[in-house]
């Protein structure tokens, strides 16, 4: 049991006074321009919830929105099983086990604009690697910048390139957490690899592919640097995902109101996934 | 059994493939790669490197990435410490709801709060300088810091902390001496993600910085966009990025999966 301490608020002013300065006062910003229409000049006038109405109604947001749900979808379909696939095949102990952890962790710790660039300059149709080998070895015509359909591939493939490993690391902790003990069991029971996968090792791993999912959503749904280096949303705008078009708009075309608008459409669904993230952790907390 | 030995081994090579590329390309000349496909440079050359080594606006880029990044992570640390602690030991008014909105920034998307950025530190008068970019990054580091630490911290049984008391340890001294080596590897996983998430960073960074404090990715950007034959030059830039992170992630290497878990496997 935690001790009733109302001084432990000392403890959290610092944190709270320095996330309030940077959460607090720029969404307040936001609040003002979505209900205001300015004409330069620091001139403004209300706006009531026009701008809200139109975000909501333009066929330009339903299809950014469109494309990063799906966007979203497909890597969470295709990084999740891989991901449990991986560690699965992994050893359990050995030499070879860090050596695997550290290489496997290193597409995350490489800035995201060098991410873009690097599978940019992988995937040049004529002296890119892989634009190399599907153009020249393969004769499949493949170029980003003038297929859709090639450069949603892409993102994809450099999505579960950069993330998968997040998935393994975590499931990969929670396979070595299972004692021997129960796989003796397993096996004097002469269970199936399949069993022995929905009934010990899927239980042992429900926390950290919870936590692994609910990350891979979020952080997904926020993606702006990688696609916007590789592809900047196009061919046209068919890799504009949520995060490139608000920037286009706000910092582009600098239409505040509708920009702000449509950032606090985008924050609400976050909200609403940072909560799910946050009774589903905290339930698990209670269990154990 | 074979087969499955191979599933790592193919994900690590499939891993690797691009980064090859990145930094085969480094070491190319510009002459080579416009020349058309090569698998390893013809002639090797370190005139990418030379020049980033003695172009100021180049090394600068690094070093003022490097600055903001080490400010940001000591300041995330230093202030999530207590925080931690009493998310972990007490329970007081509003605790859950403020560990619930300290999530939520976590999980905001950057790109909401690109422009506010600028206005905000712009009318303070921070703008273009390196603890701009390290106070916006507290945003999400500082979040993540605490969730971390907390984890760590609720491993520590609280019997530690009562025979501290009775032995007659003040709280900063039993704090200093007693807890934080007890919880030394928290701290360090802490501090790893801190200054990942900083590294790793560009839009916020390249919104609140112009010239004084231009980190390294927005210097890569302008060349993207300015001479697009200078792939080499980009790749030896990409290529010394990733080497940082490849230093600090072997100190870690057992707790990364407990860090991203946020303190929870």
């Amino acid at each position: 049991m935690k001790t009733q301490n109302q001084r432990a608020w000392l403890f959290v002013t610092p944190v709270l006074l320095l996330v309030a300065f940077n959460a607090l006062i720029p969404m307040m910003t936001v609040v003002n321009y979505s209900v205001q229409e300015t004409f330069g000049n620091n001139l403004f006038f209300w706006q009531g919830l026009d701008w809200f109405e139109q975000v909501l109604r333009s066929e330009r947001f339903h299809n950014a929105l469109g494309r990063q749900f799906l966007f979203t979808f497909l890597i969470l379909i295709i990084e999740v099983p891989l991901g449990i696939a991986i560690a699965l095949a992994m050893p359990k102990q050995g030499p070879w086990v860090p050596f695997c952890l550290v290489t496997m962790a290193l597409p995350m710790l490489i800035p995201w604009n060098v991410v873009g660039a690097m599978w940019n300059i992988f995937t040049l149709p004529d002296i890119g690697l892989l634009g190399y080998f599907m153009n020249h070895t393969l004769g499949i015509s493949y170029d980003m910048t003038q297929n859709p359909f090639a450069a949603w591939v892409t993102i994809i493939v450099m999505d579960v390139w950069h993330w998968t490993s997040l998935v393994v690391l975590l499931a990969y902790a929670g396979l070595v957490s299972i004692p021997n003990a129960y796989y003796q069991a397993a096996e004097i029971d002469g269970a199936s690899n399949w069993a022995v996968f929905r009934f010990i090792q899927l239980p042992k791993m429900k926390t950290v592919l919870t936590i692994a999912i609910l990350l891979r959503f979020m952080d997904s749904f926020n993606i702006y640097t990688e696609p916007f280096v590789l592809t900047g949303g196009g061919p046209g705008n068919s890799t504009t995902l949520l995060s490139i078009d608000l920037v286009k708009i706000a910092l582009g075309q600098f239409d505040l109101g509708p920009a702000a608008a449509m950032s606090l459409i985008y924050f609400a669904i976050t909200l609403l996934a940072s909560w799910l993230f946050y009774t589903l952790m905290t339930k698990n907390d209670n269990k154990s | 059994m074979r087969l499955k030995s191979l599933v790592p081994v193919i994900y690590i090579l499939f891993l690797m493939l691009p980064i090859y590329w990145l930094v085969a390309m480094s070491f190319k000349t510009t002459n080579e790669i416009l020349a058309g496909f090569s698998l390893f440079p013809q002639t090797w050359t370190l005139a990418n490197y030379i020049e980033i080594f003695t172009d100021p606006t180049w090394y600068w880029g690094y070093i003022n990435s490097i600055i903001y990044v080490t400010m940001n992570t000591v300041i995330s640390v230093l202030v999530a410490l207590p925080a931690a602690y009493a998310f972990s030991r007490y329970s007081f008014v509003g605790d859950k709801h403020l560990f619930f909105w300290l999530l939520t920034n976590r999980m905001a998307p950057a790109a909401v709060f690109a422009l506010p950025f600028f206005q905000l530190y712009s009318a303070v008068g921070l703008f273009d300088t390196h603890l701009a970019v390290a106070l916006a990054h507290c945003l999400f580091n500082i979040p993540l810091a605490v969730w971390i630490l907390e984890g760590f911290m609720s491993g520590v049984p609280k019997e530690l902390d009562e025979t501290a008391y009775v032995d007659g340890y003040s709280f900063p001294r039993f704090f200093a001496t007693i807890f934080l080596p007890a919880i030394k590897s928290g701290v360090g996983v802490a501090a790893f993600f801190c200054f990942m998430f900083s590294w790793v960073e560009m839009l916020l960074s390249k919104t609140l910085t112009a010239v004084e404090a231009k980190p390294i990715a927005a210097v890569m950007t302008r060349t993207a966009s300015s001479a697009g034959y200078e792939l080499g030059l980009l790749a030896a830039a990409g290529t010394l990025t990733i080497i940082p992170g490849a230093i600090v992630i072997y100190f870690v290497r057992n707790y990364i999966a407990k860090g991203f878990a946020l303190g929870r496997v």
